[in-house]
């Protein structure tokens, strides 16, 4: 079964499949629940086990598999939580085991903010099976009908009638020997009755966290392990013409070294190639590489300058190009004449340097694979390693450690690729650790764009027609050769359904290709767009000489289901549980603005409010950006508030944590956010280069509101990200007068 | 041979006396709890204490610890946990946790020496660690109540 998988993921998968299949047999939801029918997990021993997901012991031990990866986003303490709920468990005897990649669990590519919104039914329903059946074994030793048995207080089936009772730990042996119950004969709890979702809970990790004890991927040994460093070809496509590696063997601790084989474009998640260091230690192989002498063919991506791609892309953006919306007739109506407002905008490329970069431990015996790493994606690991290494997917084994960070960059198996090629050719376990530099320098980056907008004003200020370009190296170039136009995840983005009411509105994406690897970044092409949409709002009130959040408001126009967004995306089922609901976006901007004191504060000048609204992964959020900038240009952000409807929230201090880090996020992508190259090379190496918001530039204070919503459950890991920039930058203007239209602010005079 | 100390326990090293602390405790001593964010003393994941003051052990050679006092993560607590990891946990402060050992070993450093926790104390002592998942406004918080706990 091939289920299309949501909003955001779906276009990269038809690129994917068009370019390959890396994703084939990807299924969104459990082919099926029941133990039986797959492959052995890590659970699978336990004495009751009614699902794929949740298993009980006799000593009442309920253990839960968290499927999806944990990068900080909470999903091994969220999902786990639902199951708990529905079964009545005990949240402290929950024991929550991670799971291998393994296809029986549905989609397990964490990106795209949809752990929680994919699987909660799948979830619910789990527990919901493991608790029917302990209560129909209690009522039978009891003789009762199961209808008159509770589950309350947790983790025991109580006969109220006659106080009876039996912990689920003596019934889990007697309920494995009945039936497995049919989905149309459970009961779920009603949602006044849950014990854990929508109450906040600590990570389950914690602390492990806070002693040192979590293992992450970086932390795995295996007996008889070798460490790697590779020397990756300086620019995308670049071979070995050869090498000298006299030096390199001189160094301690240094074993060998191995030349890698390129890739095949397109690269997909390929190993880039380049030459492996093997030492005994990560040291040596960092040591040893650095007296490594190779001479590179660069090959034709060296032409590659970022400078001047920016103006290419600038020129493109004010030529046509495919039309992805169309309402009304825009060209029609500028031809009117009138007031015309236009701007360009621009966004640089973006690197995601989580804290612990790409590491991967494969171990190569007898044809097949075991991996360890922090993968978002390990059904990719076995994918990608199973084709780079031409052996059966069903070969590959991927453990999945915690992840420190991931924001997209651990989708991309390509590091587990080096380290099962690297051990097939040694014959022993190898762990392959990528420096800082190695991160920053060869990043499947967030793309560049270069984005044009257009409106006419009528006698309010209103927009009668309103056009807008975005040019930018698509995610597609990753997955497909040549390949040039965003495909409809990107546009759908925040571009081709800009939530306002317009009654001449034409969106078109213009051609730009890819010099470097493109991947995706936490929030992805919501990033430019919003950027550039809701600095032009901004720019559009100030034109009208209107107030910011009631020039928006009226742009937003009354409550409605966007229709056209709707449309452009048929084929997709999330369309039809989660409308475009311009009420909830309308509520969510009212909300912030009367949160943050809109038009209730005064402001001295270089100090002042910006507010932006963006609707990602489903979910609504609008931002409230305070600033004080001083004469020398310096940006403090003393306060953020932030409003989200994500509809059923799971695990609300979660959620906090993830728009508290948002705003951060947003913060260095306002900043200091900027990935540059000259001749196909990355001129960023390191956090002095590529600077990341530290303690005192990050906003003081992320005051985080969640509306409370019994809407199916949305994104959270993302959507904080979006509106974040286009409010700084809007605060900006509001205290100095001086419009950013391209980022970061260290290009335009700002600290 | 260098000889020190790590967590209280003697140790002697006769490797490559430049390798950095952080891949002796990582890669030779098996210790983890220690994290590789940069190797260039710029993102703080990797701090340890050298006779109670932070130090990063990534940028700090083996040849330059002989007779030194190194604790990590794994031994600010002999019993149970360290105030300041308390209120790391009572604040829910970690969303991946890869930093936090860095950064919780660099709050350690500022309660011992006593230092006034304003503000302002807090920006200049823990702006030498980088938090990619944005957990400042909580490692703040935690700070000022491990203060307080300590006081």
């Amino acid at each position: 079964m091939i289920v299309v998988e949501n909003v955001s993921r779906r276009g990269f998968l038809e690129g994917m499949l068009a370019a390959g299949g890396l994703v084939l047999g990807a299924t969104l939801v459990p082919p099926t629940l029941l133990a039986w029918d797959a492959a052995k997990g890590p659970i699978d021993g336990a004495v009751l086990h009614p699902t794929i997901f949740v298993a009980i012991d006799s000593d009442g031990t309920v253990h839960v598999i968290a499927h999806r990866s944990d990068m900080g986003t909470g999903t091994r303490t969220s999902l786990p939580r639902v199951v708990a709920d529905e079964l009545d468990a005990d949240w402290d005897r929950v024991k929550v085991h991670q799971a291998l990649g393994d296809e029986k669990y549905g989609d397990q590519d964490t990106d795209g903010s949809h752990s929680v919104r994919d699987f909660f039914d799948v979830m619910r329903q789990s527990g919901a099976t493991a608790r029917f059946m302990l209560v129909a074994a209690a009522a039978r030793q009891w003789n009762v009908s199961a209808s008159e048995c509770i589950t309350d207080p947790v983790h025991t089936v109580v006969h109220p009638k006659t106080g009876r009772r039996l912990g689920y730990g003596e019934l889990a042996g007697p309920a494995a020997k009945l039936p497995v119950p049919k989905k149309e004969h459970l009961k779920f709890k009603p949602r006044s009755a849950w014990r854990y979702i929508g109450k906040p809970a600590a990570h389950y990790d914690l602390q492990d966290q806070c002693t040192g004890k979590a293992v992450f991927g970086m932390d795995v040994r295996r007996d008889g392990m070798v460490y790697a460093a590779i020397a990756h070809p300086p620019v995308l496509g670049g071979k070995v013409k050869s090498y000298d590696d006299k030096a390199t063997l001189r160094v301690q601790g240094v074993k060998q070294t191995v030349a890698m084989d390129p890739f095949k474009p397109p690269h997909q998640f390929q190993p880039l190639g380049g030459v492996a260091v093997i030492a005994d230690n990560t040291w040596s192989a960092f040591k040893g590489r650095k007296q490594l002498q190779v001479d590179w063919d660069n090959g034709p991506n060296a032409s590659f300058d970022s400078e001047s791609f920016k103006k290419e892309m600038q020129e493109t953006s004010r030529r046509p190009g495919k039309v992805v919306r169309n309402i009304g007739n825009v060209d029609a109506e500028f031809a009117k004449g009138g007031k015309i407002v236009e701007a360009d905008y621009y966004t640089p490329m973006l690197a995601h340097v989580s804290m612990e970069p790409p590491v991967a431990v494969a171990e190569y015996r007898d044809g097949k694979v075991t991996a360890w790493t922090c993968t978002q994606n390990p059904q990719g690991v076995q994918d990608t390693v199973a084709k780079v290494l031409g052996i059966k997917k069903a070969d590959v084994t991927c453990h999945v450690t915690l992840l420190g960070g991931g924001f997209g960059r651990k989708s991309k198996p390509d590091y587990v690729a080096e380290a099962a090629v690297l051990s097939k050719k040694l014959g022993k376990p190898v762990k392959v650790v990528w420096s800082r530099e190695d991160d920053v320098k060869f990043d499947y980056y967030h793309t560049t764009a270069a984005m044009y907008l257009k409106a006419l004003l009528d006698s309010r200020g209103k927009p009668t027609a309103w056009l807008q370009r975005s040019v930018f190296p698509p995610i597609g170039s990753t997955f497909g050769i040549d390949v040039r136009l965003g495909d409809p995840g990107e546009m759908y983005m925040g571009w081709n359904n800009v939530p306002f009411d317009l009654p001449n509105h034409r969106a078109e994406n213009g051609e730009a290709s890819a010099h470097v690897r493109i991947g995706w970044l936490r929030s992805v092409a919501n990033i430019y767009h919003a950027f550039s949409v809701q600095s032009f709002a901004n720019e559009l009130a100030h034109a009208a000489g209107r107030d910011p959040l009631e020039y928006l408001l009226s742009l937003i126009g009354p409550g409605r289901l966007m229709k056209e967004a709707a449309d452009a995306n048929q084929d997709d089922p999330s369309a039809v549980n989660y409308p475009f609901d311009i009420g909830r976006l309308r509520h969510v901007t009212e909300l912030v603005a009367e949160k943050a004191g809109w038009g209730k504060r005064k402001f001295a000048p270089g100090t002042g409010q910006g507010i932006a609204v963006h609707r990602s992964f489903l979910s609504y959020v609008a931002t409230v950006v305070e600033v004080e900038v001083t004469d020398k240009g310096e940006v403090r952000i003393p306060r953020v508030d932030t409003v989200l409807d994500a509809g059923t929230v799971v695990n609300p201090d979660t959620v906090r944590a993830q728009f508290e880090g948002a705003a951060v996020f947003g913060t260095s992508i306002a900043r200091t956010g900027e990935i540059t190259a000259s001749h196909g090379r990355i001129n960023q190496s390191n956090f002095h280069d590529y600077q990341i918001a530290r303690m005192n530039d990050a906003p003081y204070k992320t005051n985080v509101y969640i509306v409370d919503s019994d809407a199916p459950p949305a994104g959270v890991g993302e959507p904080g990200v979006p509106p974040f920039a286009p409010a700084l930058c809007n605060a900006i203007f509001a205290a100095t007068g001086k419009r950013v239209r391209e980022l970061p602010l260290s290009r335009n005079g700002f600290s | 041979m260098v000889q020190l100390k790590v967590n209280g326990a003697d140790h002697s090293f006769d490797g490559d006396p430049e390798m950095p602390l952080l891949w002796y405790l990582r890669d030779i001593l098996g210790m983890s709890g220690t994290k590789f964010g940069c190797g260039m003393a710029l993102c703080g994941a990797c701090t340890v204490l050298q006779n109670g003051r932070a130090i990063r052990s990534c940028s700090t050679p083996m040849s330059t610890l002989a007779g030194k006092n190194i604790t990590t993560i794994e031994g600010i607590a002999q019993h149970g946990l360290h105030p300041v990891q308390k209120a790391w946990m009572e604040n829910n402060v970690p969303q991946c946790g890869y930093c936090q050992s860095g950064q919780i070993m660099q709050a350690v450093s500022m309660i011992n020496t006593k230092r006034k926790v304003t503000d302002k104390e807090i920006d200049a002592v823990m702006s030498g660690n980088i938090c990619r998942c944005g957990t400042y406004q909580r490692i703040r918080a935690a700070i000022k109540a491990a203060a307080k706990e300590t006081a």
